[in-house]
């Protein structure tokens, strides 16, 4: 029962902060509400006893990559009037689509489908189960090789991330020692032949 | 109990909250790739309720390694958007007309 209540705080501040995240104006804002998005999803995870991605999702998501997203949003600078111009045009034909999403997806997916009578919920876990034991099993022996690849495609996205953004030296203003001591008296001196002016 | 169908209930909306934001934004592709998140945000929490609703362990597999790679795809996302600001000064949608396609 208690849980019960938790999740619907949970899944209420989440939905409310996702709204938030679709319409508001500023961007600042924007990233904000998603991560109370994430904290409320990850409080969601943990009712499923995910314990181990909950905790992922703050870690990894709410400390590394919207911080990354705040950082890009306060570096640029988004012009706000005028950001509004298209939504008024689109809001009609953006709300049809949602909702005929939503409500197909609410067909299929309704109490008829998976309530509790189809699919009962799992018994309660023992005391000493630990889910990071369970996962670590079974990721580093089935799993050992996506692991890896996992591994590389964060190294590539490293590299991707950084060649993208990298500007290179090229725009410091360095002495260049070899190309001082290596300029000839011909490549700054010109001798100009004039005839002298005459005296009025 | 928390039946099945409620976790995929609030999944749901999320996603179509996330549609719904690459819907209606035409103008800041910051929003777009937060609405991304969102709708990865929903897939991961139905994968999450199925492994515990089918006692399988594959299903938060999967979420972990859906983590990395949208951790990666967000990483990418923002370098080029720097990029793009960088070279045209707005990260306008609209303005992204240079492959006229």
């Amino acid at each position: 029962m208690f849980l019960h209540i938790d999740f619907y705080i949970f899944a209420a501040i989440a939905i409310l902060a996702a709204f938030k995240v679709v319409t508001t104006r500023y961007p600042v804002q924007g990233v904000l509400s998603l991560v109370v998005t994430f904290f409320a999803m990850a409080g969601i995870w943990m009712t499923l006893r995910a314990e181990f991605l909950s905790l992922i999702l703050i870690l990894v998501y709410v400390g590394a990559v919207m911080t990354l997203f705040l950082f890009v949003v306060m570096m640029l600078s988004v012009k706000v009037e005028a950001r509004r111009k298209g939504f008024v045009h689109y809001l009609p034909f953006g709300i049809l689509i949602v909702l005929l999403l939503v409500a197909m997806t609410m067909v299929a997916i309704g109490g008829g489908h998976f309530g509790l009578t189809q699919m009962p919920a799992p018994p309660d876990l023992p005391a000493d189960y630990s889910n990071i034991a369970h996962l670590g099993e079974v990721l580093y022996t089935h799993y050992a090789y996506p692991f890896e690849i996992a591994g590389v495609l964060l190294l590539a996205a490293i590299i991707a991330a950084i060649t993208l953004t990298h500007r290179g030296p090229r725009h410091r203003k360095v002495q260049q020692v070899n190309k001082q001591v290596a300029v000839k008296r011909a490549d700054s001196v010109r001798l100009v032949k004039m005839p002298a002016e005459k005296k009025t | 109990m928390i039946s099945l169908t409620e976790y995929l209930i609030v999944a749901s909306l999320l996603f179509g909250l996330g549609v719904a934001g690459i819907i209606l934004n035409r103008k800041n592709i910051i929003v777009i790739l937060m609405s991304l998140e969102l709708i990865l945000l929903a897939v991961n929490t139905n994968f999450v309720a199925f492994s515990y609703f089918l006692h399988n362990i594959t299903g938060q597999i999967f979420v972990f390694f859906l983590l990395t790679v949208a951790a990666s795809e967000a990483a990418i996302g923002l370098a080029i958007l720097v990029v793009m600001y960088r070279r045209d000064g707005s990260i306008e949608v609209e303005k992204l007309d240079t492959l006229k396609g």
